[in-house]
């Protein structure tokens, strides 16, 4: 049970105080309610160069790492394409120089060209470094342009092309700033080795006087239902043929969630998991395996992936893969296959929950979700899930007509 | 009222905490096996690791040691691989094995209230593996088809021929592994290898979490019976190569080259090594370091780039890793070396060498939290042979070093002509 108090400033910020006394550190953790899903398809990785050009200079500071460094303190970030979030880890007896810093960034950038014209190199080098340079490695953005027709999630995080980071313009920048980045569309939570009484004071202080800003009113284009498999072929220099097939699923609010995160579990959790014992360990088809969801707010994907033991068809193995889904399509899973997946799951969360940096992570998670308090009964949402429950969703999701397939082949 | 936001609210310099280890219990099994424990934290969870002197020092051929204790979880007497996965994945605990220079370890996270249920695998893994041919069969064949994936990678091949460069082709922090040698391994001498290593061998134990109060004779119980024997770490010279700079094409459409600049360097007992952690943080070991700084933050070159020390036990190298656009490459090594010459001619400013220490001192409270990471810390101590000293020493290096101090390290150590340098596209 995480105990954590909450209030709302004026201008719409929530706040969210979670007080662990056994550190000596503090933790502030700024989540902002815009991802990649809320760019223009034109524009995309905008939400995520944006947020490395938080870190260009606020309106009265000209650089945001070295006060912090210099309180003994260390920051990063990341984008999803839900959400955009930014942590800072201090000694507790500074916490002051993170409100004032992320105050200011609130307030409003520098929007200097330079940072602009910085952050457009360093981002083009990433997309290279995680997407052009790896082997396979533009499989997802060719997965969710498959898989999505309509809604935003057909793009990636880092963007669609290289060329829409290249682009960006200052005056993009500034409208998106101002768009999302208001108050109304944050919360903010401070953990750690402090009060709430002192953590009311300095919200007020920092937060209290910029300005609320439009509440973002998301309307973004819902994916039709899909109606037959697709199917792709890709050929390119890699060492291994690879299989990926992904199935639409729920959204992250429903408690069928819970239901097919169970579900990937059972499949490939694990060494006694099932698609691992039987497709890489006895019927020796594929080298690894793997099978997830995107955890996604909105209607995600759940994806099965591995690469072939050389020689192997591809098709038998698509077949094995099936052959394995239509086992929980068809049977009950065993009470203490049910039992393992839950434990396992219980587990998770407590080694999670060891840290109070994830713990914040958390509490501002649910928060944009809807609720924090949703975060303690993650554990009870789960152990309400049974047998007939996995094998009506399997029945649900592994659809033949709701799926995507890609067969990524080595040349020659 | 208004607030003057240009203005800096005060802070406490980290470098004025006083910051202590939590101290760890110490005991020994029956046998002699020495325990080190952490009895902290508010989950009910703990991690335990089974530290044995079977890293690649010891094996006659490659592949021998990572590969015995990548089976130690693939097949005992009693149970399949399956049943054991199935036993620990039951209770929600996660077993993990690694393989490294001169240790490798069984490693166990679990809730604590689990743990009397998995210790007595443990202990069949230890004593009773059999290293199935099938098991090793399946690994040959998939680990051949990863590093045939990991070869196209840039990052990889730079990491692997960077270290035969500083350590030797031969030597154990220098030696990488080939599809022919995973096809030379045979099942007797995997054996072998784990009867004389893990079965017979010696072994140290590492704990930490929410720990159960009857927790020695728990571990009494399983492992104070294994016979423990000594054994000498084996040692091999250095075979650092000759030719100091290497520009290798791995893929002709390669758009990223992976840089791989680093120095020979002594181990942590070295009256230097602490001081040059310091200066390596100003160089490149954080955030606000000179090489970030410049290379990503001013020109845009790179995603990220750091310095480090490696952590390994007989002999430590200082390197500088980066991955940068295929036609900066060479801009960003002639930065990296601009900025060895800054730190050699210039002293750092007041200011400039504030920041690093407090950065540090701020990374070692935050990294202090928590009984993992103590545990963690006390781990290091006790594989180099070090004492608790060694931690109150690095604190007072970083408290205390000065510019000069920092100066005359550059001028020795950060010398271009004795660093390799390796592109990889």
């Amino acid at each position: 049970m995480i105990h954590y108090e909450k209030f709302t400033l004026a201008n719409g910020l929530r706040v969210i105080v979670h007080q662990d006394l056994s550190t000596p550190m503090a933790v502030m953790d700024i989540m902002y309610d815009v991802g990649a899903r809320d760019e223009d398809p034109n524009r995309t990785g905008f939400a995520h160069l944006f947020e490395h050009l938080m870190f260009g200079g606020s309106v009265n500071i000209p650089d945001y790492d070295e006060p912090l460094q210099m309180a003994g303190g260390e920051n990063n970030a990341y984008t999803t394409n839900d959400l955009t979030n930014y942590y800072i880890s201090l000694p507790a007896e500074n916490l002051e120089t993170a409100f004032w810093l992320e105050s200011d960034r609130m307030l409003s950038l520098a929007f200097g060209e330079k940072s602009l014209e910085t952050q457009r190199k360093v981002v083009c080098e990433e997309f290279k470094e995680h997407y052009l340079t790896k082997p396979y490695g533009d499989v997802w953005h060719k997965m969710r342009e498959l898989a999505y027709k309509v809604h935003p999630y057909r793009w990636m995080t880092i963007g669609k092309e290289l060329s829409h980071i290249e682009t960006a313009r200052l005056e993009d920048v500034k409208n998106f700033f101002f768009k999302h980045y208001r108050p109304q569309n944050a919360v903010l939570v401070v953990a750690g080795n402090v009060t709430v009484e002192k953590v009311k004071a300095l919200a007020e202080k920092w937060f209290g006087d910029i300005p609320p800003g439009e509440k973002y009113i998301r309307e973004l284009p819902q994916e039709p239902e899909q109606q037959e498999a697709r199917r792709l072929e890709i050929k390119a220099n890699v060492p291994l043929d690879a299989f990926y097939k992904t199935w639409h699923i729920g959204n992250r609010l429903d408690q069928k969630y819970y239901i097919t995160d169970l579900i990937t579990d059972i499949l490939s959790g694990g060494g006694s998991s099932r698609l691992y014992q039987s497709l890489v360990k006895e019927q020796k088809l594929f080298s690894n395996i793997d099978c997830s969801h995107f955890g996604s707010t909105e209607n995600g994907l759940l994806s099965i992936e591995g690469k072939l033991v050389k020689g192997v068809r591809i098709e038998d193995a698509e077949k094995a893969v099936e052959a394995e889904l239509d086992k929980v399509r068809n049977e009950l899973v065993s009470r203490s296959e049910l039992q393992k997946v839950k434990n396992k799951t219980e587990s998770m969360i407590a080694f999670e929950d060891m840290s109070v940096m994830n713990r914040a992570n958390s509490l501002a998670y649910y928060e944009i979700l809807g609720d924090a308090a949703w975060m303690n009964f993650e554990l009870q949402k789960y152990g309400m899930v049974t047998a007939e429950d996995i094998r009506r969703e399997s029945r649900a999701i592994f659809r033949e007509e709701n799926s995507n397939t890609i067969y990524y082949l080595a040349e020659g | 009222m208004t607030i003057d936001r240009k203005q800096a609210p005060p802070i406490v310099d980290a470098v004025n905490f006083h910051l202590n280890l939590k101290p760890c219990q110490q005991f020994t099994l029956q046998n002699g096996v020495p325990v080190y424990a952490v009895d902290a934290g508010a989950e009910e969870v703990m991690l335990l690791e089974w530290v044995f002197f079977a890293g690649n020092s010891q094996e006659e051929q490659n592949l021998v040691a990572a590969t015995t204790n990548f089976l130690l979880r693939n097949g005992t007497a009693k149970r399949t691989a399956f049943q054991i996965n199935e036993h620990f994945e039951y209770y929600g605990a996660y077993l993990n094995r690694s393989c490294y220079n001169e240790t490798a370890t069984i490693t166990l996270h679990c809730l604590t209230k689990h743990v009397a249920e998995l210790l007595p695998v443990v202990k069949e893994l230890i004593t009773e593996s059999t290293m199935p041919s099938e098991e090793l069969a399946i690994y040959q064949q998939n680990m051949k088809q990863r590093l045939k994936v990991n070869l196209k990678k840039s990052d990889f091949v730079a990491g692997r021929l960077i270290d035969a460069y500083l350590y030797g082709e031969k030597h154990p922090y220098g030696k990488y592994s080939s599809a022919e040698e995973f096809d030379a391994l045979e099942r007797d001498q995997l054996l072998h290898f784990y009867n004389q290593y893990y079965t017979q061998g010696k072994l140290i134990l590492f704990v930490a979490g929410k720990l159960p109060v009857n927790l020695e004779s728990l571990l009494n119980q399983q492992f104070g019976d294994l016979p423990n024997q000594a054994v000498e770490v084996k040692q091999t010279a250095l075979q650092p190569v000759t030719q100091k700079k290497f520009r290798i094409t791995n893929d002709p459409n390669g758009v990223q080259g992976s840089i791989r600049i680093a120095r020979s360097f002594p181990n942590r007992h070295h009256p230097d090594f602490l001081k040059v952690q310091v200066l390596n943080a100003l160089f490149g070991g954080f955030f606000g370091s000179r090489l970030m700084s410049n290379i990503r933050e001013d020109k845009g070159y790179t995603y990220g780039i750091h310095s480090f020390l490696h952590n390994h036990i007989q002999h430590s190298s200082w390197m500088v890793s980066t991955e940068a656009g295929k036609d900066v490459c060479e801009a960003t090594i002639g930065e990296v070396y601009k900025e060895m010459k800054g730190l050699r001619d210039e002293p750092v400013g007041e200011e400039e060498l504030l920041l690093v220490r407090n950065y540090l001192m701020g990374s070692i409270l935050g990294d202090l939290d928590g009984p993992f990471q103590i545990i963690g810390r006390w781990k290091n101590i006790v594989l180099h042979g070090l004492t608790e000293q060694y931690f109150y020493d690095s604190i007072r290096t970083i408290k205390t070093i000065s510019a000069e101090e920092l100066q005359a390290l550059a001028e020795k150590y950060l010398q271009p002509e004795e660093f390799f340098e390796l592109v990889v596209i």
